[in-house]
Parts: structure tokens; C-alpha cells; sequence
């Protein structure tokens, strides 16, 4: 038995983005319009020529119907999932999936969040009826466990790792502010960023993903068809999903300083899409900075950086857009903005940008223009040892 | 009959010291503090930790029978006392009642522990104030204590008793008030005072003492005024007349007069003779003797004494957070959603968890789970798990966080992620600490607390507290 993958079978030929951000005036349904018509638009097709829908949702609809309402579908096959903030990636693997058994021609992936209706400050999930033990603290305050586990483990000082934090949300701002569809684009202070009123830990509210809405599609087709609707179709090198047995908060032995989780489908994604050396091979990551401990661990897990090195790589620049390897060029959900079930979706569009070379003047990625053509996206949902993790791999050419 | 076996108490950690009430207010108040039932306690929390400091100061005590005395229940209609007894993890045949509504509720909890068989153990908790600026809310106090009786290896028991009973209104309180209702002061006093008399005599009597003989009276009751011309007035030796505690923790209801008899218990010698009378409509009065066993009792014991627990206290706690957490100043809250109220029946499965604190041990690798869990997250065997209680175990500190923006009735949340002494590791919030003051590397007890309320429903569970000296 074996994780083999489907490299190169499928590729993307047209993909959607809404702006991220509060739409106050827009349903989901609305975004979904919006995403749909974009990613159509995109591939030259008409909504009628896609066969099957997967639709990423956490809480902002339930079956099918949240699809093929709004959007009229003509008795299409449409699945509505969830994975917590992967989602959207989930999205898109199962619907990849579906073009490389054969099953259908071409298909979309979608996936959108309206989380501005609720009126509450972050994030809002249902809870199952249960025995009332279950942790109540809140997403921001469960991935803060990770920076004091990080700065003991690694000998760096409160004050250091602050700094370290406070340079990743402040790249990620820098992107975003370039980014005409980031919830925030503006640049912030150094010092903004480290005065922000205090929301769990060490964390202000400049190092949490903004809250907002939106929604993001792809349209996939086998490899072999993918050039009758554009030249630059973007491949499917690798795509990998674990859902872990949630042991970091009962086993002793998790020190909360990685997602194990990220590091085993990491593994998965290189060894499907053949890649030796992620942090040279890579011209961009689009990694799951839902707060900036998180990015921080990410770089570490994903190959990018030594264990215990990422917060000096950090500080060094490597992962800035013209650094070493682009991390979050578009903004991250830091900057871009997060509304869960698109999240994974968007990150696939910065990626079919920036390998297609049609990210604007500015924010283009300079390793790409000088021939790098592979792009990964992670996306996870959960807590620090006891999560889901995707990682995907795309390239702008089939493999030789 | 049966005598005292062991006891214990509970003071909460918090203390309003009685001066800012003025400084607010500008009036009410007076000297010394009160101990206050933090945010996440009731009576029903305040008396399971008072059990297990009982329980653990003596091996070997198989519990038979519970009992509850309140003035201030969690629930009406639903007994409490069987969350106290899932949380101290009793056999299921063993008892559990309440005996609650009045403070002399607590003086006929006593003499059941008396009258019973087997081993019994009375708890009594009590949470008590009034409105802003009262007598109720300066001279109130909130703690619990706890008194087991058996027949084997008594410390003290009761050689004489004598009541006086009378019906009149001196203070009252409609169930669902928020404070009771007082009369004149003089007129209760009026009442009371000659009540004490016969009471006393009725006791030493019984007792076959002389007031001469008494080494300790203790004075209790819902009367202070009353007190203390009774106290007086019963004419025991100089330097007999024990502290009633209140200067230090108020005057806790139906836990004041077994922490009285804790504290003198404590201090006595062997063959000692301590009289408490609680003065609570009517006068009760028990006389108590020593045995030559309690010395030994409180050698052996490692739980902490009363004395230890109010010396333990933190006094800085602000006026308009003892307000809030009393009820009386509502305050804006986190723009979160309001916790959903915990599943009858997803309680009812997790009982043993819930209350009891029992996780499960792995027995083919040992592993601890908390919660427990059918597979063993070491080695995947299924099924093959051993139940273990670990309410009594200690842990530490791996990481923590302070969460600012978890919805709670005293902001910031403290959570932490532990590993036990001995196996296991466990995510809870921490209570009883100031914020800037956790590490990694503290070391953490559990305590049993009441997370929130939703719906009308008691969330009751486990969280982590510093250990204390």
C-alpha cells in the first residue's frame, strides 16, 4: 500500500479569486457567483461544460444545494465538504481526484466563507453537543502554545522571538499591501505591530489572520486536455492530506515546537512530486500563517529552514518576496485575509499567478522569471498537535 | 455512634480586604478580610475540595454516606450532593444528600455524622454576602469545610448537646434572592441571648463538665452582636474563648461552625474539651472531646491545615472584580458567543472523567490517557485499559498561554498544557494565578471548579492551580 499520488495527471486550467475582506453587501452566494464566473471566464468555458462541483465550505452552508442554488447548476453532481481551515485545499484534492480516475472531463473546486455575518471578534464554530470538558480557549490562544515551547526549547528570549513574530507579520502586511484582492493593503510598522493590544500570548492582533469573506475557484481538466483551454495551464505535481491522531495534547512526548502533522505530508508531497531539496527547488510557498508562531514552525516542518534556525532565517529575510524563497507573496491569510473554505483555493490562485508570470509588476517573483517553476501551498486546520494538513505541489511545465 | 475519624477545610484563595469597600463606597466595610469564592467556585466546588482535603489527610476511608449543608445551593430540586460525591469518586452504594436551606441545617448535618454508622462524611460550604455596602457583604465569608465520622480511631467525639429552638424574624431570604433581609439588629439580639442560657447548661450537663472545664469555645452564627454577649456571657477560663475566624475569612454560613471546630481541633491536646455553639434560629451547643489518637492524626497528615489554607490567602483582589464576581456589577463582555450548555447524557457517559478526574492507563505499554480513550495513543492496542483517578497527582507546566479574547467571567483565561507525575499529559485552564506569573516548568495541582454556567446548566470540571507550600 502506498501514498502514490497522481503527478501530471490534471492541471488547472482557469481559476477565480473574490477580494478577501468584509463585504457587508455580499452573501455567500454572492461570492460564490463571484468565483465561479471569474474561474470560467478564466478557461474560455461556460458553467455548463463543468461535470462536477466539490464545494468548500466550514459553516457558511451545508450540502450541494449552497452551490447549485445560487448558481442554477443543471442537475450536476455537487459535493459539499469540510476540513476545518483546509477546506478549500480538500476541496480541490477530492476534485482532482475525480479527473484523474476518469470519472469526469473537467470539474471545479470551490470553496467560500462568510464569516462577517456573526458579529463576534474571530472565529466562530458550532460546537457538537458534548460533556463540557473540552478546551474552550480560543484559536489564537491554542497556537500561542507555540512560542514560549520554541523559545525554551531553542534558547531564544521572549524579546527576540517577539521580534521574530512581529518581521513575519510585517512581511506578510508588506505583501498583502501590494496585493489588490488582500483584505489589508497597507503596509504596517514594526512598531504597530509589536504595540498591538495583547489577544493570546505573546500575540497582538497584527500577528492574527484577518477575518473576512470570500470565496476562490479552479477549473481542472486532465493533463492532456489542459493546452485546448490555455498555454499555461498550471500541473498537478503532488497532492497530500494527513489528519493526525490529535496526540499532542495527551502525549508527553509533543513539545510543541511543530505539527507533526505538516512534516509527514510534507514528506508525502516531495516524495510524489520528486522534489529533494524544497527550500532551492521551490520559487514560493504559500504556507497556513494563521497566526505568526505558526509560520514560524512552518518553515521548519516544511523543509525551509534547520529545526530551531527559522527564527534567524526569519529575521534574515529569506522568505520575503524577493528573498531566498518567496513565502506568502500575496499577503498570507495574515494579510490576504481568511475565510476558511476559500483559503486553501486561494492559495492555489497566488500560485497559478505568480508560475504563469501575470502576478503585476512589483509583487512578480524573481526566481520564476529566471526559470523556477514549482510552487507549494500548505494549508492546515486544528491546533498545535492535533490538526489536518495538506500540502500541495504545482508546476507551470509536465515533468520531462 | 460514631466520632470524628478526620476533617478538613477549604479556604479560597482570594480575600477582599474589607477596607476598599469604604474606599469605594464610602461607606460599609471595616477592619481585617474575607475570603471570596473565586469566579469558577460554588459551594458545590468549595465542598469537594474540602472532601478531598479531608479524605487524603487519613488512608484507608471507605466514604458510606455523604451529606451537603448550604444556605447557597448550585441547583435546587437537583441534589448537589452528587456531584460532590462524582468528584470525590465514591462508590456508587454510598449516600449522598443535601442538608441544606438555613445555616442550622449544618449543626443537624453534625449530629447525623454522629448518630450514623459506617464512615460519613458531612461537608458544608457556603458562599455569603449581601448587597453593596451590608453587614452580610463585609461579615460574610466563603469557604467549606468537611468532618468524617466513624467508629475506628476517633480524634474527637460528642459527649454532650443541648438546643434551644425558637421561632422569630431576625433573617430571611425568598429562594431565587440575591441577599437576605435583616430586622432591626437589637431585637435578634433580644431573642438569642437568652436563648444561650439553657443551651449551655443542657450541654455541660449532658457532658458531665463544668464550665471550667471547657478548653475551647468557638461561637458561631448568623448574629455577631448575639455572639459575642453569649460568648461572654457562657464565662469559660481566660484565653478559652477561641477565635471565631472572622477577621480573617468572614463568617462563612453553614461552613462556619465545622471550620470553628476544624481550627480547634487543630490546637487541642488529647482529652480536650471544645464546646461550639452556633447561634442560627436557636442556640445549639455540642460539646466535643479529644481522643489521645489526634496528635498522631495530625502528625501523619501531608494535606494543608486551615491554617495553612488562610494564611495562604491573596488579599489584593479589587472591589469591582469581588462585585462582579458576586453578581452585582455587570460588566461588557467578550464579543463571543456564550458557551453552549454542557449534554446531559454526553456528561452522564464521561462521569467518571468529568468529576472523578479518571483517566485511562494502557496495559500493555503503560500510557496514560486523559481523557480516557478505547485506543492507546502509544502503542494502538484497543480495549485493553485500565481506569486510574489522578486528582491527587501533580504536574508541570510544558507551555502556556494567556487568552484575552475566551469568553469568561474573569478575563484573561490562563490555559496551560501539563504533563502528570508519572505519565500523562492534560490541556486545562488554570485558575488561582496571576497571569504574568506563569512558567514553564511550574509545578500544578488539580482543583475541581465550576467552569461556567449555560442554560441553566453547571459546568463542572478540572482545572490546574499553582501548588502551594
Amino acid at each position: 500500500m502506498a501514498s502514490r499520488g497522481i503527478r501530471d495527471r490534471v492541471a488547472i486550467v482557469g481559476m477565480g479569486c473574490t477580494p478577501f475582506g468584509e463585504h457587508w453587501h455580499k452573501g455567500a452566494d454572492d461570492l460564490l457567483i463571484d468565483a465561479s464566473k471569474e474561474a470560467t471566464a478564466s478557461a474560455g468555458v461556460k458553467i455548463d461544460d463543468i461535470d462536477a462541483f466539490w464545494l468548500g465550505t466550514m459553516g457558511s452552508g451545508i450540502s450541494g444545494l449552497t452551490l447549485s442554488r445560487p448558481l442554477k447548476l443543471d442537475y450536476k453532481p455537487v459535493t459539499r465538504l469540510e476540513n476545518m481551515c483546509a477546506t478549500g485545499s480538500e476541496a480541490f484534492r477530492n476534485a482532482a481526484y475525480a479527473v484523474a480516475s476518469g470519472a469526469f472531463d473537467m470539474v471545479m473546486a470551490i470553496g467560500v466563507e462568510k464569516l462577517k455575518d456573526s458579529g463576534f471578534s474571530g472565529l466562530v464554530t458550532g460546537a457538537i453537543p458534548n460533556d463540557g470538558t473540552l478546551p474552550t480557549i480560543t484559536a489564537p490562544a491554542s497556537f500561542s502554545f507555540l512560542a514560549p515551547a520554541y523559545a525554551k526549547k531553542f534558547g531564544v528570549s521572549d524579546e527576540q522571538l517577539k521580534e521574530v513574530l512581529t518581521r513575519i507579520a510585517w512581511k506578510n502586511h508588506r505583501n498583502g499591501a501590494l496585493n489588490p484582492r488582500a483584505q489589508y493593503r497597507k503596509e504596517v510598522s514594526k512598531e504597530t505591530i509589536n504595540a498591538s493590544p495583547r489577544i493570546a500570548g505573546p500575540l497582538g492582533v497584527f500577528d492574527c489572520s484577518g477575518v473576512s469573506d470570500g470565496s476562490a475557484a479552479a477549473i481542472i481538466v486532465r493533463a492532456e486536455d489542459a493546452y485546448k483551454y490555455t498555454d499555461k495551464p498550471i500541473f498537478v505535481k503532488a497532492l497530500s492530506f494527513v489528519a493526525g491522531p490529535a496526540a499532542g495534547p495527551i502525549d508527553p512526548e509533543y513539545d510543541y515546537t511543530t505539527f507533526t502533522e505538516v512534516v509527514r505530508s510534507a514528506e508525502d508531497a516531495y516524495r510524489q512530486a520528486g522534489i529533494q531539496d524544497p527550500r532551492s527547488e521551490l520559487a514560493m510557498a504559500e504556507v497556513h500563517d494563521c497566526f505568526t508562531p505558526t509560520e514560524l514552525v512552518l518553515m521548519e516542518d516544511l523543509g525551509f529552514a534547520d529545526r530551531g534556525m527559522a527564527w534567524k532565517e526569519v529575521l534574515a529575510g529569506t522568505y520575503d518576496l524577493d528573498g531566498e524563497l518567496a513565502v506568502n507573496p500575496d499577503g498570507g491569510l495574515k494579510s490576504f485575509g481568511h475565510p476558511i473554505g476559500a483559503s486553501g483555493l486561494r492559495m492555489l490562485f497566488e500560485a497559478w499567478l505568480q508560475l504563469r508570470q501575470e502576478a503585476p509588476e512589483g509583487r512578480s517573483i524573481a526566481s520564476i522569471k529566471a526559470g523556477k517553476k514549482l510552487a507549494l501551498t500548505h494549508n492546515l486546520g486544528g491546533a498545535p498537535g492535533s490538526c489536518v494538513s495538506f500540502v500541495s505541489v504545482v508546476g507551470s511545465e509536465p515533468s520531462a | 455512634m460514631s466520632g470524628i475519624v478526620s476533617y478538613g477545610s477549604y479556604i479560597p484563595y482570594f480575600r477582599l480586604d474589607r477596607k476598599v469597600i469604604a474606599a469605594t463606597l464610602g461607606t460599609g466595610g471595616g477592619r481585617g478580610t474575607r475570603a471570596v469564592a473565586s469566579y469558577d467556585e460554588d459551594t458545590t466546588s468549595m465542598a469537594t475540595e474540602a472532601s478531598r482535603n479531608a479524605l487524603t489527610a487519613r488512608t484507608g476511608l471507605v466514604v458510606d454516606a455523604l451529606s451537603f449543608s448550604t444556605t447557597d445551593p448550585a441547583y435546587l430540586d437537583k441534589t448537589n450532593a452528587t456531584a460532590i460525591h462524582a468528584a470525590l469518586g465514591l462508590a456508587s452504594s454510598a449516600m449522598a444528600a443535601d442538608l441544606g436551606g438555613s445555616v442550622r441545617s449544618s449543626v443537624a448535618a453534625l449530629l447525623a455524622g454522629v448518630s450514623s454508622t459506617g464512615t460519613t462524611l458531612a461537608t458544608f460550604a457556603d458562599t455569603r454576602c449581601g448587597l453593596p455596602g451590608s453587614g452580610d457583604e463585609a461579615n460574610g465569608g466563603d469557604a467549606a469545610a468537611a468532618i468524617v465520622f466513624g467508629a475506628e480511631g476517633t480524634v474527637a467525639e460528642l459527649v454532650g448537646r443541648g438546643h434551644s429552638t425558637s421561632e422569630f424574624l431576625d433573617r430571611w431570604r425568598i429562594p431565587g434572592e440575591s441577599a437576605s433581609k435583616i430586622w432591626e439588629e437589637r431585637f435578634g439580639e433580644s431573642e438569642y441571648v437568652p436563648l444561650a442560657g439553657p443551651a449551655v447548661t443542657d450541654a455541660l450537663k449532658a457532658a458531665g463538665i463544668t464550665v471550667d472545664q471547657i478548653d475551647y469555645l468557638v461561637v458561631g452564627g448568623v448574629h455577631p452582636r448575639a455572639q459575642g454577649v453569649i460568648a461572654k456571657s457562657v464565662g469559660v477560663n481566660a484565653g478559652a474563648l477561641a477565635d471565631d475566624l472572622s477577621s480573617a475569612i468572614g463568617a462563612p454560613g453553614a461552613a462556619q461552625g465545622a471550620l470553628q471546630l476544624v481550627d480547634a481541633l487543630d490546637r487541642a491536646g488529647a482529652g480536650e474539651y471544645i464546646v461550639t455553639v452556633s447561634v442560627a434560629d436557636g442556640v445549639d451547643v455540642l460539646v466535643w472531646c479529644t481522643t489521645s489518637a489526634l496528635a498522631g492524626f495530625r502528625r501523619q497528615r501531608t494535606s494543608r491545615t486551615l491554617a495553612q489554607q488562610i494564611a495562604d490567602g491573596n488579599a489584593t483582589l479589587a472591589y469591582p472584580q469581588f462585585l462582579t464576581w458576586k453578581g452585582y456589577l455587570k460588566r461588557e463582555p467578550a464579543r463571543r458567543p456564550d458557551p453552549d450548555r454542557p449534554s446531559g447524557p454526553a456528561s452522564s457517559r464521561s462521569e467518571d472523567w468529568k468529576f472523578g478526574f479518571v483517566s485511562s492507563r494502557c496495559l500493555q505499554c503503560g500510557a496514560r490517557h486523559l481523557p480516557p480513550a478505547r485506543v492507546c495513543v502509544k502503542c494502538r492496542t484497543i480495549d485493553e485499559m485500565t481506569p486510574e483517578r489522578l486528582a491527587d497527582v501533580h504536574a508541570t507546566i510544558v507551555t502556556f498561554t494567556i487568552d484575552y479574547l475566551a469568553f469568561s467571567m474573569s478575563p484573561p483565561v490562563v490555559a496551560v498544557v501539563v504533563n502528570l507525575d508519572g505519565g500523562g499529559r492534560f490541556m486545562c485552564e488554570m485558575t488561582d494565578v496571576d497571569p504574568a506569573s506563569v512558567a514553564i516548568g511550574q509545578k500544578v495541582e488539580f482543583t475541581f471548579r465550576r467552569l461556567n454556567t449555560a442554560q441553566s446548566v453547571h459546568n463542572y470540571f478540572w482545572k490546574a492551580r499553582p501548588v502551594r507550600a
